[in-house]
């Protein structure tokens, strides 16, 4: 059985994004770009479900620039077998990723493809859910478990105020929430190794798909500042203003 | 052409975050029709038929909608949405499940979490955990668009005279099955839709110490909630947690004790309308978001707290 792992480069987590002056969008220029990650706990559960001997390969994908082979290195340092760029200069869009994936699966006919359930620079959260229903695939979204059944899945959910199990019939698409696992760090020798690992590129172009968003940004603004207030001596002086000044209890 | 809303429920009661959605509609303008999808779900579409501007509740009652599995809500949700100009739901994990599966069905995009309706076609919604405000315009001929639940006031509960229709479709893809569900009942309101919330953070130390603020949550009727790094640290688990990748809460007070105000915890949770911070650094981020800061040790403090509410 094969796993496909769409990843996503974006912004690193740790960076404090700032907004263009021009307001078109977010400064990227020299920003540390790292693989998503709620992308990156998807690749650990792939690998951990080869490790684990229930499937033989782990192949991760992204849709974007050239520069998006740094974080397919990265995949195949953490354990995936080969990786697959699908070039393109677009501002990419959910559909659209969704759509070059649906043109890949076509090819790689894997039996599980896992996302991360959003990344941190769109917060969507559609990609998977999107290429589920291109390809008709039954979807797992928001995984805290999986276990690999006999042509199916078992999936634990995080849903709003608990937990939902289902089962999902193979080719299916699970989308990763936060505690599905820790990912592991690349170690030297695995980075080494990532080098030497089949890297192809195509074209959204070759696989006959149109990445053309349909969805305009109009302006990036910076979030309105919330005053900081004053700061209070002790838990009466607290309570009092919570009861006379706010009036909220 | 009119404006879907796909109402959240569990087949008794029809969830706030829905008024939000119909609300975010009220907006947009236009004929507002409510689609409620369950097994045994009447109830609800009785609640839906009372909320004002609603013209029309369409009822699907069938077993393969009982536990919103994504692949027959959405089909049958594409199925109805095509007739109208915008399908919208709530922004929560249940509409986050099944709404892109939707989009992608019509062929459109999503344009998800928005937080304003600037026009029919042009949307305000957060991008980077919040650190910024994307407007975007939308060129599809359907709009499905998710709504955040905080993004407007519910419309009211009562009031409207919405008629009912039952839908006969019965979508099933049959790839997919229900095994079970382990859901927290509490006595406690829900942390979304909660009038005071107290969060603790990483410096509750362990889960145990979480008891410190159930006293507090009693006398406020608060819900209680989590940081990021104490769910991270095992101490309470994920539905707790309140923040960019958990829940988006604007209670009327919220109550941060021992979370130092990540970037994106303060990103669920900057748009209540008093906050109060319990923190011992008094160089922690979450005092430059805070109305009222108190420096102090919170195992002293919330005691303290307690017998003085």
């Amino acid at each position: 059985m094969k796993v496909l792992v769409p990843v996503k480069r974006v912004v690193d987590y740790n960076v404090k994004v700032r907004v263009k002056p021009d307001k078109t969008g977010v400064d990227l220029a020299n920003v540390k770009m790292s693989v998503n990650p709620f992308c990156e706990i998807a690749i650990e559960e792939a690998v951990r479900m080869k490790e684990a001997g229930k499937v033989t390969e782990v192949v991760a994908i992204a849709v974007g620039p050239t520069a998006c082979q740094e974080q397919l290195r990265t995949c195949l340092a953490l354990g995936a077998d080969r990786a697959i760029l699908v070039q393109t200069d677009h501002d990419v869009q959910p559909l659209g990723v969704a759509r070059a994936l649906q043109a890949l699966q076509a090819r790689e006919q894997a039996s599980i493809v896992i996302f991360g359930k959003q990344s941190i620079d769109g917060d969507n959260s559609q990609t998977g859910q999107m290429f589920a229903a291109l390809t008709g695939m039954p979807q797992a979204t928001f995984a805290s478990k999986v276990e690999v059944q006999d042509g199916a899945l078992q999936v634990t959910r995080e849903i709003d105020g608990g937990l939902q199990t289902i089962s999902v019939t193979l080719p299916a698409v699970v989308t990763t929430d936060l505690r599905l696992n820790e990912p592991r760090y690349a170690s030297l020798p695995n980075i080494m190794k990532a080098k030497k690992k089949p890297l192809d590129t195509v074209t959204a172009e070759e696989l006959g798909v149109d990445l053309a968003p349909t969805v305009k940004v109009l302006s990036v603004e910076p979030p309105a500042e919330r005053q900081g207030g004053i700061k209070v001596e002790n838990v009466d002086a607290l309570v009092d203003k919570l009861k006379n000044e706010a009036k909220v209890i | 052409m009119g404006i879907l809303v796909i109402a959240e429920h569990d087949n008794s009661e029809l969830k706030p975050a829905t008024r939000v959605a119909i609300s975010a509609a009220a907006k947009i303008g236009g004929d507002i029709d409510v689609l409620v999808a369950g097994a045994g779900c009447a109830a609800v579409g009785a609640a839906a038929a009372a909320v004002p501007g609603v013209r029309k509740v369409l009822v699907a009652d069938n077993a393969v909608y009982a536990h919103d599995l994504a692949e027959n809500l959405a089909l049958l949700a594409a199925d109805l949405g095509k007739g109208y100009s915008h399908v919208l739901t709530a922004h929560t994990t249940h509409g986050r499940n099944y709404l892109p599966r939707v989009a992608a069905l019509l062929g459109v995009a999503q344009i998800s979490d928005i937080v304003e309706v600037v026009s029919a076609d042009t949307f305000k919604r957060p991008i980077y955990a919040g650190n910024a405000i994307a407007t975007v315009q939308s060129t599809d001929t359907i709009k499905v668009v998710s709504v955040r639940g905080t993004a407007y006031d519910p419309a009211p509960a009562s009031g409207g005279s919405g008629t009912i229709e039952t839908v006969t479709a019965i979508h099933d893809a049959g790839t997919s099955r229900f095994i079970k569900e382990e859901v927290v009942k509490s006595e406690r309101p829900e942390l979304t839709a909660a009038r005071v919330v107290i969060s603790g953070g990483r410096g509750m130390q362990n889960g145990d110490n979480f008891k410190l603020l159930d006293g507090i949550a009693d006398k406020l009727g608060a819900a209680i909630g989590a940081s990021r790094a104490a769910v991270d640290a095992g101490f309470v688990p994920n539905d707790m947690q309140v923040g960019q990748t958990g829940k988006i809460v604007a209670p009327e007070l919220y109550v941060a004790v021992g979370i130092s105000g990540a970037i994106q915890h303060l990103a669920g949770m900057k748009d209540s309308k008093v906050i109060v911070a319990i923190n011992k650094d008094s160089d922690a981020p979450i005092f430059q978001v805070a109305d009222y800061g108190l420096v102090a040790d919170l195992f002293q403090a919330l005691p303290e707290l307690e017998a003085k509410l």
